[in-house]
């Protein structure tokens, strides 16, 4: 079986990698680029632990195979972070305890920011929707929905902020 | 297994045509990497179809829409016009799944991955949609109720790929609807489906309808004396009535945990009513 090398960006940076043909973009993350943070919770997309951005699309990494990726542009949680500042998401789970044993923390947060790109100011409604794809069995999903609602909140009231001192400018 | 992303579908199908192992066509991978995660594939040559332009185009002309192969149900939800001219097609197609899986699902994957309960499948049908196919013959165009022939099984020949599926012209005062039942709010594969297509004359009146029926029969089924039921008609309480009895006699179901015959045969009456309602309502009927 011969490799199929794969130059693409995960998180900005050019990355280069050869992988098996059948090899998930999720095994790619985790076992060649040891970006563990997307996570193998089903493995057939209905968990969505793995999640993860291809060209801005949220995705399971589980059903992308590696080689598909090629020129195409990867986000990760790992990607979210800004140098040691936290994502306001990543904050307000925190802070609301949204998490328990973690392992479905990074794919609520990538899905709760895919949700909050296209919908800075969703309802309680639009959240739920938005995160049916990813399943937690520890807090329940009340604490997620909270945390992901206030950080549209905090983002909504920075923007504000950053708006009106711009103006200043 | 080896992995090949061709450029064109020419090359895409003399791939899959010459492979002499197991091959298959990758749009969205939303079914092919499931089954070959649990074993119950194993390709020895994957052809992947979205390096092709023409699989990745939502295109509208003067024929209609053509939307191809590789379009994702969420990439279908943003396209304002489609949206707008096959209201029950976009909703049928953004019914499958969650956001991740919207992500990559694609209705041609649907349509060849020929579950009884696909739910893009009858808004398509019921919307007399054609598929695109090209081979190593070359191309054919086949109605969208003539690819699927029983569960897992269509009638595309080795070597066959969707390219593309064609939505017909939009004629004025038309609409469509696709409604399914599922014992949850979403997440679900539908236990029964109904998807109505209708277009009314000057005077209000239903002039051409088709209603399809999905998970209630070996293929989706088109169910042309639910249709004749309601032509001629503003949708008035016989006229409906005849509609689910005619719907009621198309059903074969199984019977499962998901759903017994008598009430799968009994929900699929409802949801083409309420979903002929619809429809009518969305091609301005009152």
């Amino acid at each position: 079986m011969s490799g199929v090398h794969v130059s693409t960006t995960v998180n900005g940076d050019a990355v280069e990698f050869v992988c098996p043909p059948g090899e998930t973009l999720l095994d790619v993350l985790r076992n060649r680029l040891n970006l563990i943070g997307a996570k193998e919770g089903c493995g057939t997309g209905d968990c969505g632990a793995c999640s993860v951005t291809v060209d801005g699309r949220l995705v399971c990494s589980c059903l992308v195979l590696g080689a598909e990726v090629e020129g195409a542009k990867v986000g990760t949680v790992e990607g979210m972070a800004e140098g040691g500042e936290l994502h306001t998401l990543q904050s307000k789970f925190i802070e609301h305890a949204a998490l328990q044993c973690g392992i479905c923390t990074p794919g609520f947060l990538v899905a709760a920011k895919a949700l909050l790109d296209r919908n800075s100011d969703p309802s309680e409604e639009e959240i739920r929707y938005a995160l049916a794809g990813n399943l937690c069995r520890c807090t329940g999903y009340d604490k997620i929905v909270r945390a992901v609602d206030a950080a549209a909140k905090q983002l909504a009231t920075d923007a504000t902020k950053s708006g009106k001192k711009s103006k200043r400018r | 297994m080896r992995y090949e992303a061709p450029t064109s579908t020419k090359v895409a199908a003399a791939l899959l045509a010459k492979e002499k192992g197991k091959a298959f066509v990758l749009a969205g991978g939303t079914d092919l990497l499931v089954r070959m995660k649990a074993g119950m594939v194993e390709p020895d040559l994957v052809v992947d179809i979205k390096r092709i332009p023409a699989t990745q185009i939502i295109k509208k002309s003067d024929s209609g829409f053509k939307i191809g192969a590789a379009v994702s149900g969420a990439s279908m939800g943003e396209n304002k016009a489609l949206k707008k001219a096959w209201p029950g097609v976009v909703e049928a197609a953004n019914l499958i799944g969650s956001d991740q899986v919207q992500g990559r699902c694609t209705m041609a994957g649907n349509l060849c991955n020929a579950s009884p309960a696909a739910d893009s499948v009858p808004a398509l049908v019921a919307a007399k949609a054609k598929a695109a196919v090209v081979g190593p013959k070359g191309r054919r165009t086949v109605a969208v109720e003539d690819v699927v022939t029983g569960p897992g099984r269509t009638s595309l020949k080795k070597g066959e790929i969707i390219e593309s599926i064609s939505l017909p012209k939009r004629v004025a005062k038309s609409g469509d609807a696709y409604l399914r039942f599922i014992p949850r709010t979403e997440m679900d594969i539908a236990v029964c489906s109904a998807g109505v297509n209708l277009t009314l004359d000057s005077k209000g009146l239903v002039k051409s309808a088709r209603v399809a029926l999905g998970a209630v029969a070996p293929t989706v089924v088109l169910v042309e004396d639910a249709a004749d039921a309601i032509i001629g008609t503003k949708l008035d309480d016989e006229s409906l009535a005849a509609l689910s009895a005619a719907c009621e006699a198309a059903c074969s179901p199984i019977n499962d945990k998901r759903g017994t015959v008598e009430f799968r045969t009994e929900v699929a009456g409802v949801l083409a009513r309420r979903a002929a309602k619809i429809a009518y309502q969305r091609a301005g009927g009152k």
